[in-house]
C-alpha cells in the first residue's frame, strides 16, 4: 500500500463517522463502540447483581427470618454470583480489551470486527434468559398483590449456588435450570469468540516493531486470559450439556442411582472454575501494572518476570482444580498433589506483588483516583492472597471449606481485586476516551467510601467463618449476630457509594456527547508509556491508527 | 521415624505459643477437643502468622514508598527497572517458606486419612434436611432433626433459645477417648458433616461412602452444621454430638436396645 492510498482511506473514514441512533450500536463493528457496549452491560448488571447482594445482606442482618424465604434467599445468592462473575467482571474486562488492545498494539481495529459485534450481542440475551425465571417470579408476586395470579406454579429461579452442584441442580433442580443452561451456553459462545478475536488481534495486528517483549502488560494479561478462556469455556459448555442430558434425556452422568457420579460434576465444573478465577483477575493484573507504572513515572519493574509470572499463574491454574474438593473424599495422594500445586501459585503471585511494590519504590508518585484504586488493590488483593495460602493448606481447608472464610477470601480477590482493577481502569482511561476529566474529588470519595465499606463488609466474614458459620445459609446461630450486622451495614454503604461512580461516569459521557473540549494533553497523566498516550490525541478519534505506526525502542512499555 | 517427626514438628509449633491463644472466641477457629482439631488449629495459626510476617514486610515497603516518594515532596523518579538477582531471591524465599509449611500439612493430612483401628463405627446419612445416625455394631439407628421451634425462626420478635438453630431432638452420642470411625453418605443431594470442635468436615455424597474419624478427650456437647448447600433448608440441619464417659455410653446403648426391643415387641403384639 502506498502513502496516497493510505491517506485516501483515512479521509474516507473521517467522512463517515459513527452512524446515528440505535443502528450505530446494533450494527457497529468499531472496537471502541463494542468496548463501550461491554462496559455499559457490565455497569447495568453490576447494579442488578448488587441489589441481589443487598437482599442477601439485609436478610442476614439478624437471626430469624427478616424478610425473604429461604428459597428466595438461595435464588439471590445464586444469581448474584452468576451475574457478578459472567455479567459484570468478564464483560468489563472484555470492554477494556476491545477499547485498549487495538490501540496498545497499534492496530486500527480488532482482527474480526463482525465476530466482535456478535460476541457482544449474544450477552444481553444470555442474561435476559438467565434472569427470566426471576422476572417471572417477581411479576407473579406483584400480580398476586393486585389479585391476579400470573405465572402461578411456574417454579423458582436457579437456587443452588453459582457452582450449581449436581444432583441439587439436576435431579433436584427447579425447571428454570434449563434457562440457566442455555444462558451459560450463550455466554460461553460469546467468551470463546471474544477470546479468538483477541488472540488473533494480538498475534497478527501488532504494528511493525511492536515485538512480544514490547507489549504492554495489559495486552499480555489478556493474551494469557484468552488462552485460558479457549481452554475452559468448552469444558463448562460440556458440563451444562451433561446436566441437560441428565435432566431430559435419561442419561445419568451425575446421578448415582443410575450409575453416575456426582463428584464427576465437581471435577468438570472446577476444571473450568479454577482457571475462571484467573480469567477474572489476570486482565486486572494488567490494568494495575499500567496504572502503577504511570503514576510512579517509572518503568514497570521486572517486566520480563511479570510476563513469566502471568504465564506461570495460568499454567498452574489448570492443575489445581481439586483444591475445591478436598472434603469430597479425595485420596491422600491426590490431595497432596493439589495442595502442593496450589501453594506454588503463591510464588508467581508474590513475584507480581513484589514487582509492583518495587515499581512504586523510588518513583514520583501522585495519587489521583486510578492510583488510589491500584494501591487499594495492592493491599487488599494481597490480603485475599494470604487467605488463599491458608486455604491451600489441605488439613486447615477441611475447616475453612464451605464457611464464610471462603466467602471473605474470594470477595477480597474479586471485589478489592478484579472490581477495584476495573475502577482503576475506568478512571485511568475515561479522560482519554471522552476528553473530559472526571471530578477528582468525587472520584476520591468513591475510592475511600468503597475501600472502607468493602473492608467493613468482608473482613468480619473471616471471623464468623472461622468460628463456624457455613456460607449460603439464610439464618444463623446467635453468636454470629454482631459481625453479620457490621457486614450488612458495610454492604449498604458499599452499594450506595457505587451511585457516585455511576454519576461520575454519566457526567463524563454527557460532556463527551455535548462535545465539550477541555484540551486535555495527549498523555493525560504525564506518565503513560503505551501507544494510546504517546501516539494518539485526547479524546481518541473514532478511528485510530489508520496509518500503521512504526514502533521503536523508545515506545517500550 | 514418622511418629517422631510428627511429635517434633508439633512440639515446635506448640512452643511458639500459638496453642489456645484465641480458643473459644468467636473470631477464630476453635482450638477444639481432639488431637486433629489441635493439629489443624496449629497449622492454621502458623500459616496465619507467616502471612502476617510477609504482610508486615511488603506493606512496610509499600507505605514507606507512598509516604516518601511523592511528587508533592519533590521526589524524582529513579531509573532502575530490572534486577534478576532480586527476582530470584523473592521467588526462592517464598518457595522455601511454602516447603516449610507443606511438611506439617502433609503429616496432618495423613493423620486425617488414618481411620484404622476404630472402636466404634457410625454411619451418617444426609437427608434433605436432617441427619440419620446408625451405630452399625450396636444396631442402633435414629434421625436427628432441628429442635428449634419454627416460630422462633419466623417471628423476629420471639425470644430465641440459647442454641437457636444449633439444637436437635436426638444428638449423636459417643464415648470419650474412643476412636470413632464415621462413614458418610447421602440419601439425596450432597451434604457435609461439619463439627468445628472436632476438626472434622467430610462430604456426604450419594453413591459414595466417605470416611473420617473422631477421638474426643473431653466430655461435653458439641455443635456443628451442614457445610454444603443442600437446598432451601441447608441452614436448618444442625449436628449435635454428646460425648459421654464410657459407662454412660453403655447405658445409653442399653436403653436404646431396650427401647427398640419394646418397640418391636409392641409391633408383634398388635
Amino acid at each position: 500500500m502506498n502513502l496516497t492510498d493510505d491517506m485516501a482511506t483515512a479521509h474516507d473514514h473521517a467522512d463517515h463517522g459513527p452512524a446515528k441512533g440505535l443502528k450505530r450500536w446494533l450494527f457497529t463493528t468499531n472496537h471502541k463502540d463494542i468496548g463501550t457496549l461491554y462496559l455499559l452491560l457490565s455497569l447495568t448488571m453490576f447494579f442488578v447483581a448488587g441489589i441481589m447482594a443487598l437482599v442477601v445482606r439485609i436478610e442476614l442482618f439478624e437471626p430469624g427470618k427478616v424478610w425473604v424465604t429461604p428459597e428466595f434467599f438461595n435464588q439471590m445468592t445464586t444469581l448474584h454470583g452468576l451475574i457478578m462473575v459472567f455479567g459484570v467482571i468478564m464483560p468489563a474486562m472484555a470492554g477494556f480489551a476491545n477499547w485498549m488492545i487495538p490501540m496498545m498494539v497499534g492496530a486500527p481495529d480488532m482482527a474480526l470486527p463482525r465476530l466482535n459485534n456478535w460476541s457482544f450481542w449474544l450477552l444481553p440475551f444470555a442474561f435476559l434468559l438467565l434472569s427470566l425465571p426471576l422476572l417471572r417470579e417477581l411479576v407473579g408476586m406483584a400480580s398476586h398483590l393486585i389479585g391476579l395470579n400470573l405465572f402461578a406454579g411456574a417454579g423458582a429461579a436457579p437456587d443452588y449456588g453459582w457452582t450449581f452442584y449436581a444432583p441439587l441442580s439436576t435431579t433436584y433442580g427447579p425447571d428454570s435450570t434449563d434457562y440457566m443452561i442455555f444462558a451459560i451456553h450463550m455466554m460461553g459462545i460469546s467468551s470463546i469468540l471474544a477470546a479468538i478475536n483477541i488472540v488473533v488481534t494480538i498475534f497478527n495486528m501488532r504494528a511493525p516493531g511492536m515485538t512480544w517483549m514490547r507489549l504492554p502488560m495489559f495486552v499480555w494479561g489478556w493474551l494469557v486470559t484468552a488462552f485460558l478462556l479457549l481452554a475452559v469455556m468448552p469444558v463448562l459448555a460440556g458440563c451444562v450439556t451433561m446436566m441437560l442430558m441428565d435432566r431430559h434425556f435419561h442419561t445419568a452422568f451425575f446421578e448415582a442411582a443410575g450409575g453416575g457420579d456426582p463428584i464427576l460434576f465437581q471435577h468438570i465444573f472446577w476444571f473450568f472454575g479454577h482457571p475462571e478465577v484467573y480469567i477474572l483477575i489476570l486482565p486486572g493484573f494488567g490494568i494495575i501494572s499500567e496504572v502503577v507504572q504511570t503514576f510512579s513515572r517509572k518503568r514497570l519493574f521486572g517486566y520480563s518476570f511479570m510476563v513469566a509470572a502471568t504465564i506461570t499463574i495460568a499454567f498452574l491454574g489448570y492443575i489445581v482444580w481439586m483444591h475445591h474438593m478436598f472434603t469430597t473424599g479425595a485420596p491422600y495422594a491426590a490431595q497432596l498433589f493439589f495442595m502442593y500445586a496450589t501453594m506454588l501459585i503463591a510464588v508467581p503471585t508474590g513475584v507480581k506483588v513484589f514487582n509492583w511494590v518495587t515499581t512504586i519504590f523510588k518513583g514520583e508518585l501522585t495519587f489521583e483516583t486510578p492510583m488510589l484504586f491500584a494501591l487499594g488493590f495492592l493491599v487488599m488483593f494481597t490480603i485475599g492472597g494470604f487467605s488463599g495460602v491458608m486455604l491451600a493448606i489441605a488439613p486447615a481447608d477441611y475447616q475453612y471449606r464451605g464457611s464464610y472464610f471462603v466467602v471473605a477470601h474470594f470477595h477480597y480477590v474479586l471485589v478489592s481485586g478484579s472490581l477495584f482493577a476495573i475502577f482503576a481502569g475506568v478512571y485511568f482511561w475515561l479522560p482519554k476516551w471522552t476528553g473530559h476529566m472526571y471530578n477528582e474529588t468525587l472520584g476520591k470519595w468513591h475510592f475511600w467510601l468503597s475501600a472502607i465499606s468493602m473492608n467493613l463488609t468482608f473482613f468480619p466474614m473471616h471471623f464468623v467463618g472461622l468460628a463456624g458459620m457455613p456460607r449460603r445459609i439464610p439464618d444463623y446461630a446467635l453468636q454470629f449476630t454482631n459481625f453479620n450486622q457490621i457486614a450488612t451495614v458495610g454492604a449498604v454503604i458499599f452499594g450506595l457509594s457505587q451511585l457516585l461512580f455511576l454519576a461520575i461516569v454519566i457526567r463524563s459521557c454527557q460532556k463527551h456527547k455535548a462535545g465539550v473540549n477541555e484540551h486535555l494533553p495527549d498523555n493525560v497523566w504525564d506518565g503513560g508509556r503505551s501507544l494510546e498516550w504517546t501516539r494518539l490525541p485526547t479524546p481518541v478519534p473514532y478511528h485510530t491508527f489508520e496509518t500503521v505506526p512504526e514502533i521503536g525502542p523508545n515506545d517500550t512499555h | 521415624m514418622f511418629q517422631w517427626t510428627q511429635k517434633w514438628v508439633f512440639a515446635l509449633l506448640s512452643c511458639l505459643g500459638m496453642q489456645n491463644a484465641l480458643a473459644e472466641s468467636t473470631v477464630n477457629m476453635p482450638y477444639g477437643v481432639t488431637r486433629m482439631s489441635h493439629d489443624i488449629y496449629n497449622l492454621h495459626m502458623i500459616t496465619f502468622y507467616i502471612c502476617c510476617g510477609i504482610g508486615v514486610v511488603v506493606f512496610s515497603v509499600l507505605f514507606y514508598s507512598i509516604y516518601k516518594y511523592r511528587r508533592s515532596r519533590g521526589a524524582k523518579a529513579a531509573n532502575f527497572h530490572e534486577h534478576p538477582g532480586v527476582e530470584i531471591i523473592w521467588t526462592l524465599i517464598p518457595f522455601l517458606i511454602l516447603v516449610g509449611l507443606a511438611i506439617p500439612a502433609t503429616i496432618v493430612l495423613k493423620d486425617i486419612h488414618n481411620t484404622n483401628e476404630s472402636d466404634l463405627i457410625i454411619k451418617i446419612t444426609g437427608y434433605q434436611w436432617k441427619w440419620k445416625y446408625e451405630y452399625l455394631d450396636q444396631g442402633i439407628s435414629f434421625f436427628s432433626n432441628l429442635a428449634t421451634p419454627q416460630i422462633q425462626i419466623d417471628d423476629p420478635q420471639k425470644t430465641k433459645n440459647e442454641w437457636f438453630l444449633l439444637e436437635v431432638d436426638n444428638p449423636m452420642v459417643i464415648p470419650v477417648h474412643k476412636k470413632v470411625k464415621i462413614l458418610l453418605t447421602s440419601n439425596d443431594v450432597i451434604h457435609d458433616w461439619w463439627l468445628p470442635a472436632f476438626g472434622v468436615k467430610q462430604d456426604a455424597i450419594p453413591g459414595y461412602i466417605n470416611e473420617n474419624w473422631i477421638q474426643v478427650d473431653t466430655p461435653g456437647i458439641y455443635r456443628g452444621q451442614c457445610g454444603e448447600l443442600c437446598g432451601a433448608y441447608h441452614g436448618f440441619m444442625p449436628i449435635v454430638v454428646q460425648v459421654v464417659p464410657e459407662e454412660e455410653f453403655e447405658q445409653w446403648v442399653a436403653a436404646h436396645m431396650l427401647n427398640k426391643t419394646a418397640v418391636s415387641n409392641g409391633r408383634k403384639a398388635t
